[in-house]
């Protein structure tokens, strides 16, 4: 198993998680565990609002960056860890 | 003299010269000065004087000894004064003022010491008693002359006294001729008009109209502009910029533009291709981006597992928002008990079932209490007697609303979940028996509006009554039965509706019903099989049914049409045998519960729509058409098993699909999936949770078992044996922990499989004999009542308390918990068994392994031992036949000679 596969299926089997995606820094997903059409909408929407997140922290302070977005919804909470290159995209529902 | 200057007290005034005559130098005294006072310095009253030495001898007012600072005046005495007029005459210092001496009022006049010179001269004399009054009363701070001190009032004593103001009257200073100027007063009086008009022209319709305002003279008012002389002004001069341009052409026109706008977009997302999602998936940047991102995405991963943050601990605290009723009390309150006083017989309760839709009505259906031997002993008395179903009401608790009548006892029956005014009912002698009550259904309805009838009949005694003659108490006839040769051959032990959401063909497949109502029943016998039923017309049956024209039974009249066609040959759709492959004893079932069995139950649910009591004539019944089963869609993926108990105790979970048996070509029922024998006795309820699908419970003999759908190991919760028999369980209908057992000595266990998993939470007792059958019902929130059938024949309504009905907040999460545990429990169970079982046979094997190890070392050593005794035997031999000599030991030539 790569070394990929191994990091993911880790986050993965973290307990609530619904679904781990990779995303490069277009929002075209490059690994993925859950269906295509839900990926394409998460990585779009999602690389979207990582950018933004990412301008309004350097608008405010330029020497500072977006390290980590987590956004929690009444369902479940979206992580998102940025890069310059990609962005890995974490779905887990926290509550039990 | 010198001329006079007025004063107010008319004193002979006396010039200023008279003054200089002070010195010791005799200062030529020519003419007679009068005294000045100091009128013109504001005090009229102050005449000052020089006084000579002598004249201060005289009158004891020398400086610095008689008149200090402290006390810079003294009152001299009017006759000494006027005696030195007469001693010195002119010379006297006095002589400027001798009219004003004369003619003081007083006996002592005032003379002060001017040490400052204020008044020109060294000494002044006061001149009027009041001005004396002053000065004597406030000594220093009169005499100051500046300008009157006015903080220095004359105050003789030195406390002051509060005077309050008294009030003086008004004196008028001209300010009321301003204020009448001011006023406004009424110039005239007010004009009041009254304007009336007729009542009846009030709010009488009223139509306007337009008119052209140049038609009618006086509707309007203008004002006309006019050219003002004042206003025009002629423009004599006017400044304007000129500039050479190009010749400018302006035109215009409208015209309807029509420009693009994007209605929609059709787009497909930018994807890459799996080569390339697997070169990048391999690139060293992705594989150092996770390895640094997977960390914190870990951290915050395991943040979430470890606590919710978000979780409002206040409203989580909270308990219900409020409990209705006493807490402690967990007591069932008897609310009513229904007895059927006319029929003398012992009867006992066997199917009880509330009305889906009317408040406060139950059904019961009564049987004999005889045993088969009886039953065959007395069975002409009991053809006379009427097998009845009763309709209780909660208003009435002696007479039974309607009575349905059916050919022999019935043991079980249940309500139509779409039309409650259909009952199908199970024989003892196997059949099904169907009523439809719609023309009755207005009664039963407005059952709550007869409590008058029920006074008039309690003046009555009760022997007096007959069951017709104060009430319409109607003994309805069934309307169809089933076949009696093609039907269940003994007594029909459980019947259930099928919901209206499937159908079934002849072959068990499951196809969707496009009615949407139940049209389909399910039975279970102690025949050991299994039918199903439909209640429309048959194609098949068609045929038959005109050969049987000529026996057709006279109908009474007032039996409804509805189940003409089924009656007496009705034949079951479709019928199972439950067989053991094994011996030829079947399975008798006792209770069956099929997938989405308890629709009935969910009819409480607010989700679904609500039944309404339907008319008679509206009812969806009248006209079904069956046999289209080719027509229709079939399901697919739907679950066809269902769980079967048994009369031994067993509860079976099998599949109600038939299968070509390849050998004979027939349809044969499937094997049962799983079988397990866990109850004691006969088992008499199998029954869905309300709340979760797949929990099943089932009571039978002393014991009772929780059962998963799916999971074939075994029972989630099996109870222990209990002291006494159990004979009838229902599940709560409110809270998912909690099930109601009841038991042969008359007691009802209340289960609470939260609070408890061993033995019941509450126990109480509620009758002295079996009880039959439970069933609660819920009517609102807050009251829940549950009826319990016994053995002699009287329903007992009981009132669920608050605590029982009411679940807590997180019940219904805590039970699917417990579920899930039991279910890792019994996996784990299993696991162990397996792991024990491998366990056990790596032991053997080893076992195995060492006794056949030891065998073929021994084996080989002794091969070996062979071997080397051999050798050793040569050996020996080859030294012997040396030394012998008869032994040719050949020379080895090495290759070297060679």
């Amino acid at each position: 198993m790569t070394e990929v596969e191994e990091t993911l299926k880790r986050i993965q089997s973290h307990k609530g998680v619904i679904g781990t995606m990779v995303v490069n820094a277009e929002g075209i997903p490059i690994r993925t565990t859950l269906d295509n059409s839900t990926t394409v909408q998460y990585a779009g929407l999602l690389h979207q609002l990582t950018m933004k997140a990412r301008s309004t922290v350097r608008d405010i302070d330029p020497q500072n960056d977006l390290t980590f977005l987590r956004i929690r919804s009444k369902k479940h909470e979206i992580m998102v860890a940025p890069d310059k290159e990609y962005l890995l995209i974490v779905i887990q529902n926290p509550c039990e | 003299m010198a001329p006079k200057t007025p004063n107010k007290k008319g004193t002979a005034v006396v010039t200023k010269k008279q003054n200089q005559e002070k010195t010791k130098q005799a200062l030529p005294v020519s003419e007679e000065v009068a005294a000045t006072n100091m009128e013109n310095m504001g005090h009229p009253e102050i005449y000052p004087l020089v006084l000579t030495t002598k004249t201060q001898e005289i009158f004891n007012c020398r400086v610095d000894e008689d008149v200090t600072d402290k006390q810079p005046y003294k009152l001299i005495k009017k006759a000494d004064i006027i005696a030195d007029f007469i001693n010195r005459a002119a010379v006297s210092d006095f002589y400027p003022v001798k009219k004003l001496v004369q003619e003081y009022p007083g006996d002592e006049l005032l003379l002060v010491y001017d040490k400052d010179f204020k008044y020109g001269l060294n000494f002044y004399l006061v001149s009027t008693e009041e001005a004396k009054e002053n000065y004597l009363k406030s000594p220093e701070e009169q005499e100051e002359q500046e300008e009157p001190r006015e903080y220095k009032e004359p105050s003789p004593e030195d406390t002051y006294i509060y005077k309050p103001p008294v009030s003086k009257p008004w004196v008028s200073l001209g300010s009321e001729k301003e204020i009448e100027e001011e006023t406004v007063k009424e110039s005239t009086k007010p004009i009041t008009y009254m304007i009336s008009r007729k009542r009846g022209q009030f709010g009488a319709p009223f139509k306007f109209s337009d008119q052209n305002a140049s038609s009618v003279k006086d509707a309007y008012i203008e004002c006309t502009a006019y050219p003002d002389k004042n206003f025009t002004l002629k423009h004599l001069e006017k400044e304007v910029g000129m500039q050479v341009i190009p010749k400018v052409n302006d035109t215009s026109t409208q015209t309807r533009w029509v420009y693009p706008k994007n209605a929609t977009t059709q787009y497909y997302p930018r994807e890459f291709s799996e080569e390339e999602k697997e070169t990048i998936g391999q690139s060293k940047p992705l594989i150092d981006f996770l390895n640094n991102m997977s960390i914190s995405v870990e951290i915050a991963l395991q943040q979430n597992e470890i606590m919710n943050t978000f979780i409002d601990d206040w409203k989580s605290l909270a308990e219900d928002e409020g409990t209705f009723g006493d807490k402690t009390d967990t007591h069932l309150k008897e609310y009513q008990s229904f007895t059927d006083l006319h029929n003398l017989t012992e009867k006992m309760i066997t199917c009880v079932s509330w009305h889906p839709v009317i408040y406060g009505l139950i059904a019961v259906s009564v049987a004999v209490r005889f045993s088969f031997e009886e039953r065959v002993q007395f069975s002409g008395k009991l053809l006379l007697q009427p097998s009845l179903i009763l309709f209780w009401s909660f208003s009435d608790p002696i007479h039974p609303q309607l009575m349905l009548e059916s050919p022999d006892d019935i043991f079980c029956f249940k309500f139509c979940p779409n039309d409650p005014n259909i009952i199908a009912g199970g024989c003892i002698n196997g059949q099904i028996v169907l009523w439809d009550i719609s023309a009755h259904a207005e009664r039963i309805e407005n059952i709550k509006t007869g409590s008058t009838r029920i006074k008039k009949a309690t003046l009555k005694p009760m022997f007096l009554l007959e069951p017709e003659s104060n009430k319409e108490t109607m003994y309805i006839r069934h309307c169809a039965v089933s076949s009696i040769e093609s039907g269940h051959r003994k007594v029909i032990t459980d019947i259930h509706w099928l919901p209206g959401t499937f159908e079934i063909n002849r072959m068990g497949s499951v196809f969707e019903n496009r009615s949407g109502i139940s049209c389909q029943l399910v039975t279970c016998s102690a025949d050991c099989t299994i039918c199903f039923w439909d209640i429309r017309t048959q194609r098949t049956t068609t045929q038959q049914t005109d050969k049987k024209k000529e026996e057709v039974i006279e109908v009474p009249f007032d039996v409804p049409p509805t189940f003409l066609h089924l009656d007496l040959s009705w034949k079951p759709l479709c019928r199972l045998r439950l067989s053991k492959s094994e011996t030829t004893l079947d399975h008798c079932p006792t209770k069956v519960s099929l997938n989405d069995d308890d629709a009935s139950y969910r009819t409480q649910d607010k989700t679904l729509p609500p039944i309404k009591v339907v008319k008679a004539g509206e009812s969806p019944y009248y006209n079904l058409e069956g046999g289209m089963a080719n027509h229709l869609k079939p399901i697919e993926d739907f679950c066809t098993k269902f769980f079967v108990g048994t009369e031994e105790g067993e509860v079976i979970y099998t599949d109600w699909k038939m299968e070509r048996d390849p050998d004979t070509g027939r349809l044969v029922p499937k094997k049962p999936v799983s079988l397990y024998a866990v109850h004691d006795g006969a088992v008499h309820t199998v029954q869905r949770s309300p709340f979760y699908k797949d929990i099943i419970l089932t009571v039978g003999g002393w014991n009772i078992a929780i059962w998963k759908e799916g999971v074939m190991s075994g029972p989630l919760l099996q109870s222990s044996c209990a002291p006494k028999r159990f004979t009838s369980g229902h599940w709560s209908l409110t809270r998912p922990g909690v099930f109601y057992i009841g038991r042969e000595d008359g007691n009802i266990d209340i289960w609470d499989l939260l609070e408890k998993t061993h033995e019941p939470a509450q126990s109480q007792s509620i009758c002295i004999t079996t009880i039959t059958y439970i069933k609660p019902w819920t009517f609102s929130a807050k009251q829940q009542f549950l009826a319990i059938a016994d053995f002699y024949g009287t329903l007992h309504i009981l009132e669920i308390p608050w605590t029982l009905s009411h679940p807590s907040t997180n019940e219904a999460a805590s039970m699917s918990h417990y579920f899930e545990r039991e279910v890792k429990h019994l996996e784990y169970v299993e696991q162990r068994r397996l792991i024990r079982e491998q366990e056990k046979k790596e032991m053997q094997l080893e076992m195995e392994k060492k006794k056949t190890k030891t065998y073929k070392k021994s084996k080989e050593v002794m091969d070996a031992e062979l071997k080397a005794d051999y050798e050793s035997y040569l050996e020996l031999e080859k030294t012997i036949l040396v030394n012998l000599g008869l032994f040719k030991v050949q020379e080895k030539k090495s290759y070297m000679d060679i």
